[in-house]
């Protein structure tokens, strides 16, 4: 295809790279009630007994006192409801998670696993009748260290019967280990031989969440206005994947899925943890079971504690560079820790290997990626998913590569990253639990993002100059790679119809979490239609009304269900050049759209809207209407280069963060703002990840901080200056150019810091987050060395 | 405008919320995101955390008493105009935060828009467009837009 001849290129749009207003912008900043919890209906509370023990049996569970109790309608137990194997992830089917949870389960495996539910006409009804249900507990060994986990004799987490992997891939739950998986393209041991410096160097990254700030909610309700015989229940519900939900809840409770009607209203955040189908099973069996409205609300505390959290990981990175700058290997080892359910077990480990190797050219290349069962909260996508974590030993080998050559960090990026026409083995050997596709990339300014990125930051000025005072400024940098949808496997669906007016409806699966995928779909599909994007009536994610989407996750929206929107509005616009070249009396071929009209061979023009009533009513008539899906054979990579400023008072360790300069490489920004947005939202949620962000657990496993007045994230009193900077290029397989920018954003900050860490004080953190603690503990073990060297000397 | 009875120990956001003002959010009830934001007789406060008794008597503004389809307050024009608001939760609380800073202060510094949306947790923007947005509706307010 290319190789390279996109280079330079940049889309020239009307509709498309303009920064329109979301369509739901003024109704989200006036307080509509778009969101799951803001309708009114009779409903019935929902509210869980959570487990105190990370590891335990029930032996019994006595439900008797709860039921009586006034007010409550239904209470739920493993005792009393479907046994149907299912995963949580909310991934294509069969999904690449093991099946290794029921409804309820009669087995706790973390502190805050799901013990029962009790639905009752209030929350505190329901809350009251939660303490009145007795449980007896057979309290079993934990373990709570995925390499512990994995050594023979560690108790088994996972011992029910019939639990398996839908996909032949490696799982073995009775010695815990989830995943496994492995490759290596050339011979690594004997390139590190070759190799005049090599690296073995370990890191690890912590818990964290995502911390929406809706917390997961979901409703269900018998749909009175619908008369089909089956009785159908619609669920307005809070998620990221609206078609799996649909499929996995009617697994997971043994219900046709045609009795479910699933909508996705406004999400106040989802950032992965609502990829999952949490909550949905719970509330349509308690609508099953009672005829009543149901309504799940998570806490805040339940959100961090029984939601989906960040996998923590360990990482060792091997590496070997020349005294010119070639790096001759690098192998990628990880071990996830997936907590207490192996959902997205495997990809998330699969990914991180998939989403840095490929970054650099190298001459043999491995990857080995093991995930673990343990007693804690369980792990689950997470934007980055799992590139995050490995980003971060990835690119702080790539700056030790650097400092043992004596080569600026940025001048060793800028000579070894992957180029436009270049290919590396990992994108076949690494997919979704399955083998991955090969692809060349066919844009990159990952070059010109790194040279604005210096630019913007005063790189060459301040880097290696921390100074003599008591405060230490250290400049890092990091590069990126994410992708763009899954290739091959997932799918985006659209369908739109014209309306007497000129007006079209656009029907779409697409997830919109707040990022304003709908507008930016409906930019798509102004722009090949020259129709203005007001004119076009959004409706998404609704398994009656609109067509498939896999969902929002794997940066796919705009790449994937972009094209998807593009091809409809291609036939459209054919069916409508085919109508207004009867009217003119011309030949197809002769007229051209343009600006919400038809112009002909001889100056006359029809409007659209003559064009759909001709359509409708004069002669031949018919809809115009078109549907079409779309799958991508690749998954381009967006790119982006990260530099940071910090200041370190080396006598706390405190680190004040000056400056974060981002430079994206998306191909083509489709709305520039809302583009920005995902990078700047990104930025800081990785900034606080690096910094602030960790669960702190007590000895039993047990959560201490599950409170946003113990888990820092950030607001706009610890802001750093931002500097967002797209960098344009060409992308030939999206729409007009454009390839993804949602999770990249969120991988450079934890490597950055470290690296700028180093530059200041000269020492490197390789286990996060880097707290004041931490810092200052690292400086005076270096000052305790440098001092015994001295005496020693 | 409207008049509420309800029972003094019952949390404010509870009752207004069942009195159908949605956009005052639940986000934590613990009185730290701020998405439950309102004025209490003009002053910004969370009312997650505010029992019915303690506005006994006073004026309480939700964001949906801030501006409407054909009026909307210059704040609520610039946050869309700008892409500040993203998944729009954290939205209604910081407008109300920000609206009662521009009240006053028609001119503030980054650092006093900063702190007037201090309490108001956002994880989708990173609060950069957000500042903007709340400088540009100070200009306008100004009059100078």
């Amino acid at each position: 295809m290319s190789n390279g001849d996109n280079q330079g290129k940049k889309y020239q749009g009307k509709i498309v790279k303009t920064s329109v207003r979301k369509i739901d912008g003024l109704a989200t900043t006036q307080g509509r009630p778009l969101y799951v919890a803001d309708i009114d209906k009779d409903f019935l509370h929902v509210k869980f007994k959570w487990s105190p023990h990370a590891h335990a049996r029930i032996v019994s569970i006595d439900i008797s006192a709860a039921e009586a109790l006034e007010g409550v309608k239904c209470v739920l137990t493993h005792e009393n409801t479907p046994k149907n194997l299912h995963t949580t992830a909310g991934q294509g089917f069969p999904e690449p998670s093991p099946y290794d949870t029921y409804v309820f389960n009669d087995k706790m495996r973390y502190v805050g696993d799901r013990v029962a539910a009790v639905a009752a006409e209030t929350r505190e009804i329901a809350l009251k009748a939660v303490d009145l249900i007795k449980v007896e507990y057979e309290v079993l060994e934990a373990i709570f260290d995925p390499e512990d986990a994995l050594l023979p004799n560690a108790p088994i987490i996972h011992d029910q019967d019939g639990i398996h992997a839908p996909i032949p891939v490696y799982y073995e739950p009775k010695k815990n280990h989830v995943s496994h998986t492995d490759f290596a393209f050339g011979d690594i041991e004997k390139e590190l031989e070759a190799a005049d410096h090599v690296f073995d160097e370990h890191f690890s990254t912590h818990y964290a969440q995502h911390t929406p700030i809706e917390p997961h909610v979901c409703a269900s309700w018998y749909d009175e206005e619908d008369p089909h015989e089956i009785g159908r229940i619609t669920v307005r519900t809070s998620t990221q994947v609206p078609f799996h939900a649909r499929r996995i809840t009617a697994q997971a409770l043994g219900i046709p899925e045609k009795k479910l009607r699933m909508i996705k209203p406004n999400v106040g955040g989802g950032f992965g943890t609502k990829q999952e189908v949490l909550l949905e099973m719970v509330c349509v069996l308690v609508t099953m079971r009672t005829n009543r409205p149901a309504l799940i609300e998570f806490t805040r505390s339940e959100e961090f504690v029984s939601g989906r959290t960040r996998h923590a990981y360990k990482v060792w990175v091997r590496g070997g560079v020349k005294n010119n700058g070639d790096i001759t290997a690098m192998e990628l080892k990880v071990l996830s820790n997936t907590g207490a359910y192996g959902t997205h077990g495997l990809t998330v480990m699969s990914n991180a290997g998939a989403k840095t190797l490929p970054l650099y050219r190298m001459n043999a290349v491995g990857f080995i990626g093991d995930t673990a069962y343990t007693n804690m909260p369980v792990g689950g996508a997470y934007r980055g998913y799992g590139a995050t974590q490995a980003c971060y030993g990835m690119e702080v080998v790539i700056d030790m590569m650097a400092e043992a050559i004596n080569m600026d960090p940025s001048k060793f990026r800028l000579q070894n990253h992957i180029q436009s026409g270049e290919t590396s083995p990992v994108f076949k050997a690494l997919g979704e639990g399955t083998e991955g596709v090969e692809q060349v990339i066919e844009s990159c300014e990952l070059t010109e993002c790194i040279k604005q990125g210096k630019a913007a930051i005063d790189w060459d000025n301040k880097v290696g100059k921390p100074g003599d005072g008591v405060v230490k400024r250290g400049l890092g940098m990091a590069t990126l790679m994410q992708g763009s949808a899954i290739p091959k496997v997932d799918m985006a669906a659209a369908a739109a119809k014209m309306n007497d007016d000129g007006s079209m409806n656009l029907l779409i699966g697409a997830t919109d979490l707040g990022t304003g995928s709908s507008t930016v779909l409906a930019q798509i599909f102004a722009e090949e239609l020259e129709l203005p994007y007001e004119d076009v009536l959004v409706y998404a994610s609704d398994t009656d009304m609109t067509p498939f989407d896999v969902g929002a996750y794997a940066s796919s929206t705009t790449y994937l269900s972009g094209m998807a929107v593009k091809k409809v509005a291609a036939q459209i616009k054919k069916q409508i050049l085919g109508v207004a070249a009867k009217m003119m009396d011309a030949q197809i071929g002769e007229c051209h759209v343009s600006d919400k009209t038809v112009k002909g061979p001889d100056g006359e023009s029809v409007t659209y809207a003559e064009v759909c009533k001709f359509a409708l009513y004069a002669e031949d008539q018919f809809q115009i209407q078109a549907g079409d899906s779309h799958v991508s054979d690749v998954s381009p990579p967006p790119f982006s280069a990260h530099f940071v400023e910090v200041e370190i008072d080396t006598e706390t360790g405190q680190l004040k963060l000056l400056k974060y300069v981002a430079a994206v490489d998306c191909g083509t920004p489709i709305n520039p703002k809302l583009a920005e947005g995902q990078v700047e939202g990104a930025v800081m949620n990785g900034i606080s990840y690096a910094l602030t962000e960790e669960f702190i657990f007590n000895k039993k496993g047990k959560v201490l901080n599950d409170t946003f007045d113990d888990y820092r994230i950030w607001s706009t009193q610890d802001m750093p200056e931002m500097v967002t900077i797209l960098v344009e290029s060409y992308e030939e397989s999206g729409p007009f150019g454009a390839k993804s920018i949602a999770e990249i954003g969120i991988n450079g900050a934890l490597p950055a810091l470290a690296n700028a860490i180093y530059d200041a004080v000269g020492v490197r953190l390789q286990h996060a987050p880097f707290t004041a603690e931490k810092i200052l503990n690292a400086i005076k073990e270096k000052v305790k060395e440098e001092t015994a060297q001295k005496v020693a000397v | 405008m409207k008049n509420i009875e309800a029972d003094a120990r019952e949390k404010l956001l509870d009752v207004l919320r069942n009195e159908g003002f949605f956009g005052v959010k639940r986000g934590c009830s613990e009185g730290s995101c701020g998405s439950c934001t309102i004025l209490l007789d003009g002053i910004p406060r969370k009312c997650c955390i505010m029992f019915v008794g303690q506005a006994h008597g006073r004026s309480v503004t939700t964001i949906e008493g801030l501006g409407d389809r054909e009026n909307p307050h210059p704040i609520q024009d610039a946050f869309v105009d700008n892409g500040a608001a993203q998944c729009g939760y954290c939205i209604p609380g910081m407008i109300i935060s920000a609206s009662s800073l521009l009240e006053v202060n028609k001119s503030p510094t980054v650092d006093e828009i900063k702190e007037s949306i201090a309490g108001n947790l956002c994880r989708c923007t990173g609060y950069v467009k957000q500042i903007e947005a709340v400088q540009i509706a100070a200009a306008v307010m100004r009059g100078e837009k």
